[in-house]
């Protein structure tokens, strides 16, 4: 057994690491939502002016909205991509299945900003999808709401998100003993009765996971909204770097932080109670 | 290797399964060739084997979770190896069970009838007698996993069985059990058997439970059937040496019939067999010590020294040496013995067999 001196040798790194570079920050961050910046200069006398500022000024609930909105969007878009994906390579793929499921990793490899300004080439006016439509005659002139649109921030996170989604779903999927879909079928469900009454209930947990991924990771994005969003799908966490950049109103920027902080920290308890009901295993 | 067709117990009953020149490749990997088959209506039959001799791939394709390479499965005048899985009114009990686990007790039972989108109603009162049949009305609301591993085995048999089904397949379904559980719903699966009627399909690769179970025995070797008859039979009248030793213990004498004698090492007997090499399967019970026996005709006799005896209860087993020849012997319990003595056996209980 291990003396007691080496557990709490081993133990140190780790402690440290997330007291300095987790518990610290998110203290820093909590205080300064209850400071203010007067003058230029940061103010520390606490009191809640931030929050009242965040609840009294429709601006941010719109903002919040909208960027749960995109988040939700995301989502969907992920699941209804990604569960059939695993589904096929769970099920139905046969033997090249380990070298799809390579290629639905391998753009988990390439760089966020890469994959940003491949979609900014992809739907930009002078970009590959517009010159498609026109070499189709199907439109006259770029189309205008490819670019610079939430309908690009949904596409640009669904094409990055997806993997995220596909990976526990697929994992809940290849964990079903498949036993029990001869079962299934040996009772005489045919195909779609045991999707829908074994293998769906039975890969809820994955699916709850991919969808908390997607959403979670899609309400903290500032980059897609930046590289092809433009001013009108402006997300929270937007809101928040220009706070702490050129606004220099930390205190603010903080203040809605922690509210994000709050929001993912209860989706994440929701989808982990959620997922705990669905797990018999 | 030979395979013995048997016909089925009772020529009156009508045969429900027919496997016809049934043969399974996986790939390069032949697993079964050249199958055939009948089962009779209410007939127990099991399909005996061990691991890997393709018994387990056999029953698969009679289910429909693989298609045949080559041949055909009929059951009641209908092609089966054409049918998916779920339009065969054949029903399986897997190895594991594989209970649903997202759903209790009742609606795994139910299962089978809702997808069949059978009347509410009638799912119900089904659904009550398949589990009070199996004695589990009580665990109707559990789930699975809450249950023993004899108790999810009743809950599967119910499961199965609620469907009435035409067949019913049971794959090693018992081999999870502990031995003192597996004696007891070896007989309730029989006393089920019987009180329903339905032909049971069953694999093992325990020969005690087979024999004890089934109407009939098909030993699978190498994916093909050694022999195919009643376990007393195939007990008492072994094909082949594979078979002897496969199901109870044996004895297997080598040696040749020349001039009318069988002559195995030191042992011989008068034998109007056809000459030639020969084995012969002798089973510990048949041989005696020659003073338990009055001297009969047809009785051969050998000297052996005692080398081990294993005391077990009401016989023992000795392991005797007649001149090189290790041979076991079973006689009833009788106390140590040490030396040399004389043996004797019927000639009748020295079967010939093939190789």
């Amino acid at each position: 057994m291990y003396s007691n001196a080496y557990k709490k040798l081993v133990s140190l790194p780790p402690l440290l690491w997330v007291g300095l570079f987790l518990l610290l920050p998110y203290a820093l961050m909590l205080a300064h939502s209850f400071w203010a910046v007067r003058d230029g200069m940061l103010v520390r006398q606490p009191d809640l002016h931030n929050y009242v500022t965040l609840f009294s000024k429709p601006v941010y609930a719109a903002v919040l909205v909208r960027t749960m909105r995109i988040a939700a969007a995301v989502t969907l878009c992920s699941l209804l991509l990604g569960y059939p994906l695993a589904y096929y390579l769970s099920f139905h793929a046969g033997a090249p299945k380990e070298l799809l499921y390579q290629l639905v990793i391998v753009p988990l490899w390439v760089s966020y900003l890469v994959r940003g300004y491949a979609w900014k080439t992809i739907l930009g006016s002078e970009g590959v999808l517009n010159g498609f439509f026109e070499y189709l005659h199907l439109t006259h002139g770029p189309v205008a709401f490819l670019l610079y649109s939430p309908f690009a921030v949904v596409v640009m996170l669904t094409h990055i998100y997806t993997p995220f989604v596909f990976l526990p779903i697929y994992a809940a999927l290849e964990h079903i003993p498949r036993t029990l879909v001869e079962a299934s079928e040996d009772l005489g469900a045919g195909a779609a009765q045991t999707f829908l009454r074994i293998i769906l209930p039975l890969s809820i947990p994955g699916l709850l996971a991919g969808a908390t991924f997607a959403f979670v990771l899609s309400l903290g994005d500032f980059l897609a909204p930046l590289l092809v969003g433009g001013a009108s799908s402006t997300m929270i966490a937007n809101v928040v770097q220009s706070l702490f950049g050129a606004a220099y109103d930390r205190p603010l920027g903080s203040a809605i932080s922690v509210g994000l902080v709050i929001i993912t920290v209860s989706l994440l308890v929701l989808s982990e109670r959620l997922e705990k009901r669905w797990r018999y295993q | 290797m030979s395979s013995v067709a048997a016909n089925s117990l009772d020529p009156a009953s009508a045969v429900l399964l027919e496997v016809r020149g049934v043969a399974k490749r996986f790939g390069t990997r032949e697993v079964l060739r050249n199958i055939s088959l009948t089962i009779a209506e209410g007939e127990f039959l099991t399909l005996l084997g061990e691991s890997g001799s393709g018994k387990t791939t056999l029953l698969r394709l009679v289910a429909g979770f693989e298609e045949p390479t080559a041949g055909e499965i009929w059951m009641s005048g209908v092609r089966l190896d054409l049918l998916p899985p779920y339009q065969r009114r054949v029903n399986t009990v897997f190895q594991n069970y594989a209970l649903f686990p997202h759903l209790s007790v009742r609606e795994n039972v139910a299962y089978g009838l809702r997808v069949k989108k059978t009347a509410a109603t009638e799912i119900d009162g089904r659904v009550d007698e398949a589990l009070r049949m199996v004695k589990m009305q009580e665990f109707a609301a559990s789930r699975p996993s809450k249950l023993s591993g004899g108790q999810q085995q009743r809950v599967a048999l119910a499961r199965a069985l609620v469907n009435r089904p035409l067949l019913l397949l049971l794959d090693e379904p018992l081999s999870a059990l502990d031995a003192n559980l597996r004696k007891q719903m070896q007989s309730e699966l029989k006393a089920l058997q019987r009180e329903m009627g339905i032909t049971f399909l069953f694999v093992t690769h325990d020969q005690e439970e087979a024999m004890a179970l089934s109407d009939r025995i098909a030993l699978v070797r190498d994916g093909a059937l050694e022999q195919v008859a009643t376990a007393r039979e195939i007990y008492a009248h072994p094909a082949t040496a594979y078979t002897a030793r496969f199901i109870g213990q044996t004895n297997l004498l080598r040696g040749e019939i020349l001039d009318g004698m069988a002559r195995c090492g030191a042992i011989e007997w008068p034998s109007d067999d056809p000459g030639g090499a020969a084995i012969f399967s002798l089973r510990p019970e048949a041989i005696r010590l020659a003073s338990d026996a009055v001297a009969l005709p047809g009785t051969a006799r050998f000297r052996a020294a005692l080398q081990q005896q294993f005391f077990s209860g009401a016989s023992e087993l000795l392991e005797v040496n007649c001149s090189g020849q290790l041979l076991r012997v079973r006689i009833s319990a009788r106390g140590p013995l040490s030396g040399e003595h004389e043996f004797v056996f019927s000639t009748a209980d020295a079967v010939r067999v093939q190789e």
